[in-house]
């Protein structure tokens, strides 16, 4: 294989690129058959005359292959053959198969769960894979439940992995929950939060919860042995304004990867009946100072319309519950579009590239926060963050001054003042604002700058 | 009375992104004793500089709020009515739904 480091032309190598990766295909499907032939022929490794066939000293019925598999968790004392014949014959549901959900995910496939149910309706993204290390460069655009049962066999061929690629709502919950013994959610938005915990709580299954933003984890057990359920501890939703996401808000994805491993953790004491899960407790995970804290919360509350002492909350009444209007929020990760403005306040971004063109005096106002302008901006934009508009309402005018000088008195207009925002949200507010603070004429870009990117420059980098 | 308190889960942002005060309160005038309801007051006219609406909700902290009174959830220990010592440690928390 040659090898010509530098100065090559890149067609040659992307054509060599081509070439090898036709032949790795190639080998990759001659190593299936072969494997596929060699489980057809019965296994050699009968055990000899001179070996009892039993040698195991009880009936926990781990075979030869398994014995040897998880040797190193039989070998511990507090877990043992015992526990591992629990776990081997424990059905777990991993709800999301994302930041939460991928450590989770190989971890439980490793250690032998016997049955690992995986939901989740996404398909594999390049800003997931940050996080998302169950999956790989190759899955990008493929169903996230595909990409990540693939992981799970790949780790672990004895167990059972079953995908259900849908979104888990109140209507199949119930249907899929039932399969298993214990539940993990690993989802990332509120209405789902509920919408699990309260069918754990009809189904009677015991729920590992997590949830990781920024820099900053936490994690609990619901529903375990008289435990509290989410809404003993949460019985009214928080303001939809109060709930940030991964995708406005930020991660670092070893934040969640630490939280899903804790997750994992859980569902295996509670699978295979070992220690003290963390029912009545949570553990609160704070990545920048190092701090890991465990805090006592409320037992189960009586009082808790889902599994306190008058709750009904029967199964038909459950499967028609709105969870994403009881906490006003969606359950999809679609974001939000908002329209504030009449469509003459607006333009699309078009339009306001004719305008830039025609060498309109305008000034481009971006109202993102400062770590988001930074990233990426459009040339020339002023950047005033939303939340500091109001003070900074005096350089709007300077600016405006600045622009109709520099095109000279010759331009009797005054000049143009657009806003601009990452999807068009934001933008609209800050016009609304700006309409009340004397700029009557401001308009802003609809879409923001992923129309930018979208319609006008395919270039111009989206996060 | 001397106490730190503790901002996390996004709450932080409302105390210009500081996550831990060591502060000094008082009980208010003519009490002996400080609790959580006046501290929740004085947090919010002195530690909340912006949106107090995502902090409080009437007396209290909003929904999806958590309170911890030396690691323990201020509902078994009274809630607005438990009384602060000298030294406590007090942490609000907003729960978390990312993942
Ligand atoms: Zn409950």
């Amino acid at each position: 294989m040659e090898c010509n480091g530098g100065g090559g032309d890149p067609t040659q190598i992307l054509q060599q690129i081509e070439t090898l990766k036709a032949q790795k295909t190639e080998i990759e499907n001659r190593i299936s058959v072969l494997e596929a032939q060699l489980r057809q022929i019965p296994s050699k490794e009968e055990p000899s005359p001179s070996s009892p066939k039993i040698i195991n000293g009880g009936d926990h019925g781990l075979s030869y292959d398994a014995i040897y598999r998880y040797s190193r968790q039989l070998l511990l004392p507090s877990f043992g053959v015992q526990a591992q014949s629990k776990l081997l014959k424990s059905k777990i549901l991993v709800v999301g198969a994302g930041g939460l959900g991928s450590p989770a995910l190989l971890y439980l496939a490793a250690c032998g769960v016997g049955c690992l149910g995986i939901v989740d309706h996404d398909m594999v993204e390049l800003n997931n894979m940050h996080r998302q290390i169950i999956h790989t460069e190759a899955y990008i655009g493929q169903p996230k439940v595909k990409s990540a049962a693939a992981a799970c066999r790949a780790i672990n061929s004895t167990i059972q992995v079953v995908e259900h690629e849908e979104a888990l709502r109140a209507s199949n919950a119930l249907g899929i929950v039932s399969q298993y013994d214990i539940v993990v959610d690993a989802t990332d938005n509120l209405p789902s939060r509920y919408m699990i915990s309260d069918c754990c709580v009809v189904a009677g299954k015991p729920l590992v919860s997590g949830a990781a933003l920024g820099l900053e984890g936490q994690l609990t057990v619901y529903n375990y042995n008289g435990g509290p359920c989410y809404r003993c501890l949460f019985p009214t939703p928080p303001p939809s304004d109060a709930c940030q996401r991964c995708s406005d808000s930020g991660v670092l994805g070893i934040v969640p990867g630490v939280i899903g491993c804790l997750q994992a953790l859980e569902a295996i004491k509670i699978a295979s009946d070992v220690g003290e899960p963390l029912s009545a407790r949570m553990l609160l995970f704070d990545a920048l100072s190092a701090r890991i804290r465990i805090v006592k919360i409320r037992g189960k509350s009586l009082q808790c319309e889902s599994c306190g002492e008058n709750a009904a909350l029967p199964p038909e009444l459950f499967q028609s519950f709105d969870y994403e209007n009881f906490t006003q929020s969606s359950l999809s990760t679609a974001p939000l579009k908002l329209k504030l403005l009449p469509d003459s306040a607006r333009i699309s971004s078009r339009e306001y590239k004719e305008r830039v063109l025609n060498g309109e005096a305008h000034v481009l106002l971006d109202v993102r926060p400062l770590h988001h302008f930074k990233i990426v901006s459009l040339p020339g934009s002023l950047n005033i963050p939303l939340s500091t508009l109001d003070g900074k309402i005096p350089v709007i005018s300077s600016a405006l001054k600045e622009e109709e000088e520099r095109k000279g008195p010759s331009s009797t207009a005054s000049a143009s003042l657009y806003v601009v925002c990452r999807r068009g949200n934001d933008s609209q507010r800050a016009v609304q604002h700006l309409h009340k603070m004397g700029f009557t004429s401001a308009k802003d870009i609809i879409g923001g700058l992923e129309s930018w990117a979208r319609d006008i420059d395919p270039k111009f980098p989206t996060y | 009375m001397h106490l730190t308190l503790e901002f996390g889960g996004g709450l932080e942002l409302l105390c210009q992104s500081v996550k831990i005060h060591n502060v000094e309160v008082d009980s208010p005038a003519g009490d002996e004793k400080l609790t959580m309801k006046d501290l929740l007051s004085w947090v919010r006219s002195n530690l909340i500089k912006e949106r107090p609406e995502m902090f409080m909700k009437g007396d209290s902290v909003r929904p999806g709020v958590l309170v911890l009174v030396n690691d323990c959830d201020w509902e078994l220990s009274g809630q607005l009515d438990t009384t602060l010592e000298e030294k406590d440690v007090i942490v609000f928390i907003s729960t978390l739904h990312g993942g």
